[in-house]
């Protein structure tokens, strides 16, 4: 039987419009305008969930994104479930599911709760002193530790949403639409500043929004009238732009934060679809106002964390802005004024307040003097010492406390009562401020850490800045405003404000029990479950760093990060250590300030555009023709043509028979290229290359090998001389980008002086690429006015001709062996060029070909793939390349270190081939070489990099480095593998026509 | 994420540039009269200072030049960017 306790209505709950919703299975109502905290505990619903480690029930604690308890699973078993979302910042709709995390079978019944009987057994550190040994048991552990850990569960299905980003720049930023935020959004915006005001909640105006105490006055109004009227006048405000339920996660150097714009959240299913649910902005401001005001803290003491007790602050808003009661008999514990606020908040609403217990010896503010005078019993220099109620608060016993705070005397008093609103004072909300690099300090009288030392052009003001009262606030807010927009009037100047509040507060951070400590439960970090006990028990083992403390024993490292505990810990610490809390500092407050959803953080990198692809022109028909892809770079390769249901092997071995029997044919046009111009092109490439450039002819082609200034190998390719001041040079594939990164990065820095020009052209063309005996017959057919003679035409050189209009830019280069053309065109052309060709082949049989026949027909000639023959670590020497190192030249990139002590080695690994003894045994790539099986250790020559069955040679050949291995040929090693070792002979790398006659057939 | 001044765009986001570690460092005009220590030096020494530093950076998605930049790496503080072969400011 649920009754409902909603006490009067509230301009901020709509109800009229009377909203259903689902916790735990079972049906309740709320209005439009309610939290799902609001409206269970508007149903009197308090235990909400279980805490992590004990199982213990837990009810809903604060009324905001600060709420450690009330973590709950919305949507569960849908695609849109999610885990661990606060209850109380989901908005209710129509048709809401939410359940409690952490229990089995229910929240009302968890076998898990037995953890809490056995919680002696489970101090800090548990896992890590108890799982250590035996080590082999660890696989066991693992299950149930894995079991039990977490709170929520994922989604398992796809994620129907979309998600967005935006940048946005704006001169102001203001994060936090309090009384503080309102007031400097609208006074930098009149100032013709172009401003941004975010605000987490739904609605903007804090916690004044609220604030109907009769004892503050802002320009003779109470202050939510007076505030209300502000945000009215916002609306008319140019250059002012406000964004609700959005929340700042992240706030890094120069002034660049992250905000979650929840655009959806609070719809209906039916209205969520092909919107966008989340939007990240980045922001970058010029200046940035922190107004994120501040957080109230709770009291530590012995079982503080049963269902129904909350903090003050939080039955203040329940009461004020949602209209709803937390309990029937309530009572306020404090150690500063604000617990009065809420009682009176309650009493004036006819609800009963049993009593407050406040630790100080007495206040004198008028406040108190109402709260007297209404009857209400104030237990002064009284503290809790226990409470009792499983799943929901009962009664509450009180002990006088001792005049130092630390023990308690006389006879325990026990009153009973359903709610208990807990008043520690205040936390400024500081974790924005010190994310972005900036500095605080401890305030030793008001106990507080404070903003002091800012890296980036920003402010905090209002209660993040450490002002608690409205007239402080408006005071400091009016003079870092002018300071910071360098103005000379505000609207402030003419607030005037009158208040009765008291700073007074009597700062216990632990508060003592009748009982010994190791007996009680005050917990500091209700999500996960560390106690005072824990903290000291840290201590005692020799922990003294905060960072330890807090990875020991896990306090503030739960989803809600410690947002209410923190500062206790710190000062238990500080107290059982003796030290300063200034001088202990704080734990590091590291983005997100709540957590972010991975649509978020992806927003619409996702599926194909995860990562850009690049699809060369020809790619149509690839796929027309059921080529199977690879990915190179980012490049889409066709990989190889599978025809009638063959495998990739038999594709390959047909495809490379026919390129060396008639024709093949290959999309290249992946392949780098970059325009080189200037009358210093020559004088580059020989600084760049490692062999001689000056006297190659125009309309000629050389291979050149780049390495870097170690010496490695890091690129390879054909470079053509188009004229005298003028060529194209080729680079790998993946490795395009960062060779004219290279080029450019000698040209600026080294060398300045040289008149050369560099413009990357890849996207530029396409190029064919046709090779086999047949390819000269074939390119006759295509341009037959071209003269194809070896006389004039002959391997290593360059032609351009024409194929109808389209221009054509002709290398004779083979990267096969074979008598082989490439033909560069203007890349829209490509794809007919291809279809051109294969047209023209047919009769020859023509075969398109991808990567991985390419691959095995460069490796029948020994022509190495950087990147797979090399790893970075291979000199040109090391590739047996000595031919293509020019001895006559001063310098290029990469000379000197040829000649280091280290890479004149002569047991470096060495490029060699390799051959089984049994010819029909593929080697691995990778697989590793050894000469003495009985070693132990074994030692390890090398590994094999390139292996392949030749179906021109009809055996297996391999590419290998291995240790000496240029001394080594015929000699016999093996390749262990798990279950045999294979025979192998080194061999030369060339296994396919040595004397390159095919060039030339 | 810096908000970096480009001596030719500039203030551009950090994520258009990439850095190119320790500046000034020249490459010696004549290796080969070098001994392997000193190209050494010149090839793998590099300092890594908690402090002001001198680094080379990249406006590689913008104009794709090299430009210097003094950083203090303790706080990601930029104090000064100039451009490549211009004298580094004195502190």
């Amino acid at each position: 039987m649920t009754k409902n306790l909603r006490v009067k209505s509230s301009e901020y709950i709509d109800e009229t419009n009377r909203i259903s919703f689902k916790f735990n299975g079972k049906t309740y109502h709320g209005f439009k305008g309610d939290t799902l905290a609001s409206a269970l505990l508007a149903n009197n619903v308090h235990l909400v969930g279980r805490s992590f480690k004990y199982h213990r029930p837990r009810g809903i604690m604060t009324s905001g994104s600060e709420e450690p308890n009330a973590i709950v699973q919305i949507n569960p078993g849908t695609n849109r479930t999610e885990p661990n979302v606060r209850a109380t910042e989901v908005e209710i709709y129509e048709g809401l599911e939410a359940s409690s995390q952490n229990c089995w079978p229910s929240v009302e019944f968890d076998i898990g709760g037995i953890n809490n009987f056995l919680s002696p057994f489970f101090p800090a550190g548990f896992y890590y002193k108890t799982f250590m040994w035996p080590a082999s048991f660890w696989k066991k552990y693992e299950f149930f530790i894995r079991h039990s850990a977490g709170l929520g569960k994922s989604p398992t299905s796809r994620d129907p949403d979309i998600y967005d980003h935006r940048n946005i720049h704006c001169d102001v930023l203001v994060v936090g639409a309090g009384i503080s935020g309102i007031l400097a959004a609208k006074n930098a915006a009149k100032n013709n500043f172009k401003t941004l005001l975010v605000d987490e909640k739904n609605e903007l105006g804090g916690s004044t929004i609220y604030e109907n105490s009769e004892f503050n006055k802002i320009n003779n109004k109470v202050p939510s009238e007076w505030l209300n009227k502000e945000i009215e006048e916002l609306k008319d405000i140019k250059n002012l732009e406000i964004k609700t339920r959005t929340s700042v996660a992240a706030y890094h150097q120069y002034n660049y934060l992250l905000a979650r714009e929840n655009l959806t959240d609070h719809l209906e299913a039916k209205d969520k679809t092909n919107k966008i649910r989340q939007r990240l902005l980045k922001i970058r401001a010029k200046k940035v106002i922190l107004a994120t005001g501040a957080l109230e803290r709770p009291l530590i003491f012995n079982n503080n964390d049963r269902p129904g007790i909350m903090l003050s602050s939080a039955v203040k808003k329940y009461s004020e802005f949602y209209g709803v009661v937390c309990g029937s008999r309530n009572v306020f514990f404090t150690n500063n004024d604000s617990a009065y606020e809420s009682a009176l908040s309650l009493y004036n609403k006819g609800i009963n307040v049993e009593a407050i217990i406040d630790i100080r010896e007495h206040s004198g503010s008028k406040i108190v003097k109402k709260v007297k005078e209404t009857g209400i019993k104030i237990y002064w220099s009284h503290s809790v010492v226990d409470t009792a109620g499983y799943k929901r608060l009962n009664s509450v016993s009180i002990m006088k406390l001792s005049n130092d705070g630390t023990s308690v005397t006389g006879g325990k008093i026990s009153i009973s009562c359903d709610c208990l609103g807990v008043a520690g004072g205040w936390t400024p909300a500081v974790h924005l401020y010190t994310q972005s690099g900036s500095k605080l300090k401890f305030d030793e009288e008001k106990k507080v850490f404070i903003p002091n030392q800012n890296t980036s052009e920003q402010i905090s003001v209002g209660s993040c800045g450490g002002d608690f009262k409205i007239d402080e606030i408006i005071k400091n807010l009016n003079h870092k405003l002018k300071d910071t927009l360098n103005i000379e009037e505000t609207d402030l100047d003419n607030i005037k404000v009158e208040i009765d509040q008291e700073n007074s507060k009597r700062n216990i951070w632990l508060l003592p029990s009748d009982k010994p400590l190791g007996k009680t439960k005050p917990f500091v970090d209700y999500q996960n479950d560390a106690t005072a006990n824990d903290i000291k028990l840290a201590l005692r083992e020799g922990f003294r760093s905060i960072e330890h403390v807090k990875r020991y024993t896990t306090t503030g490292m739960g989803t809600d990060q410690g947002k209410l505990g923190n500062m206790h810990a710190l000062g238990i610490i500080a107290d059982t250590a003796g030290v300063k809390m200034g001088e202990l500092g704080t734990t590091t407050f590291r983005p997100p300030y709540t957590p972010l959803t991975f649509g978020t953080i992806v927003g619409r990198n996702v599926g194909k555009f995860f990562d850009i692809f690049r699809r060369t022109p020809m790619n149509d028909w690839h796929v027309g023709n059921k080529a199977e892809f690879e990915n190179v770079g980012q490049w889409k390769r066709a990989w190889y043509y599978p025809v009638n249901g063959e495998t990739m092997h038999q594709a390959v071995q047909r495809e490379s028979k026919a390129a060396r029997e008639s024709a093949g044919i290959l999309d290249a046009s992946t392949l780098g290229k970059i325009d080189i111009q200037g009358s210093d092109a020559s004088e580059f490439l020989n600084r760049v290359y490692t062999n001689a450039w000056s006297k190659l002819a125009i309309g000629k082609c050389r291979y050149g090998l780049m390495l870097n200034e170690d010496g490695m190998v890091y690129d390879d390719g054909v470079t053509t001389r188009l004229g005298e001041n003028h060529y194209l040079m080729t680079t790998t594939t993946g490795g395009a980008a960062n060779v004219l990164s290279k080029l450019e990065d000698y040209l600026q820095t080294e060398w300045p002086e040289l008149d050369v020009y560099l413009t990357s052209v890849t996207d530029h063309y396409a190029t064919v690429s046709l090779c086999g005996p047949n390819s000269k017959k074939i390119l006759k057919k295509i341009i037959p006015d071209l003269d194809l003679s070896d006389g004039n035409f002959p391997h290593m050189s360059f032609k351009e001709a024409n194929i109808g209009n389209i221009q054509c830019r002709i290398m004779r280069i083979s990267f096969t062996g074979e008598h082989s053309y490439e033909i560069n065109v203007h890349a829209g052309y490509g794809k007919d060029l291809w279809e051109k060709c294969i047209e023209a082949g047919k009769e020859f049989n023509i075969t398109p070909y991808g990567t991985e026949t390419m691959h095995l027909l460069r490796a029948e000639k020994g022509f190495i793939i950087v990147g797979q023959d090399t790893d970075g670590t291979m000199t040109p020497i090391d590739l047996q390349m000595n031919w293509i190192v020019s001895k006559k030249k001063y310098d290029f990139i990469g000379k000197r270190s040829l000649y280091r002590s280290d890479t004149m080695k002569e047991d470096r690994k060495q490029l060699v081939g390799l051959l089984t003894d049994d010819p029909s045994i593929v080697l691995e790539e990778g697989a590793q070489i050894v000469s003495d099986l009985n070693q132990s250790p074994i030692e390890m020559l090398g590994h094999v990099t390139s292996s392949y069955f030749s179906p021109n040679l009809n055996k297996s050949i391999a590419l290998a480095v291995v240790r000496g291995g240029k001394d080594m040929m015929g000699k016999k090693l093996f390749v262990p593998m798990e279950n045999k070792n294979i025979n192998v002979t080194v061999a030369n790398p060339i296994f396919y026509d040595e004397k390159n006659e095919r060039l030339n057939a | 994420m810096f908000l970096i001044n480009c001596p030719y765009c500039g203030e551009r986001d950090q994520q258009e540039f990439k850095a190119g570690g320790e500046a000034h460092i020249e490459r010696p005009k004549q290796p080969t009269e070098l001994s392997d220590d000193e190209w050494a030096e010149y090839l793998f020494m590099r300092k890594n200072i908690k402090g002001v530093q001198f680094e080379r950076w990249n406006h590689t998605h913008g104009c794709r030049k090299w430009f210097n930049m003094v950083r203090d790496t303790s706080n990601d503080e930029i104090k000064a960017i100039y451009k490549m072969g211009e004298k580094p400011p004195t502190r």
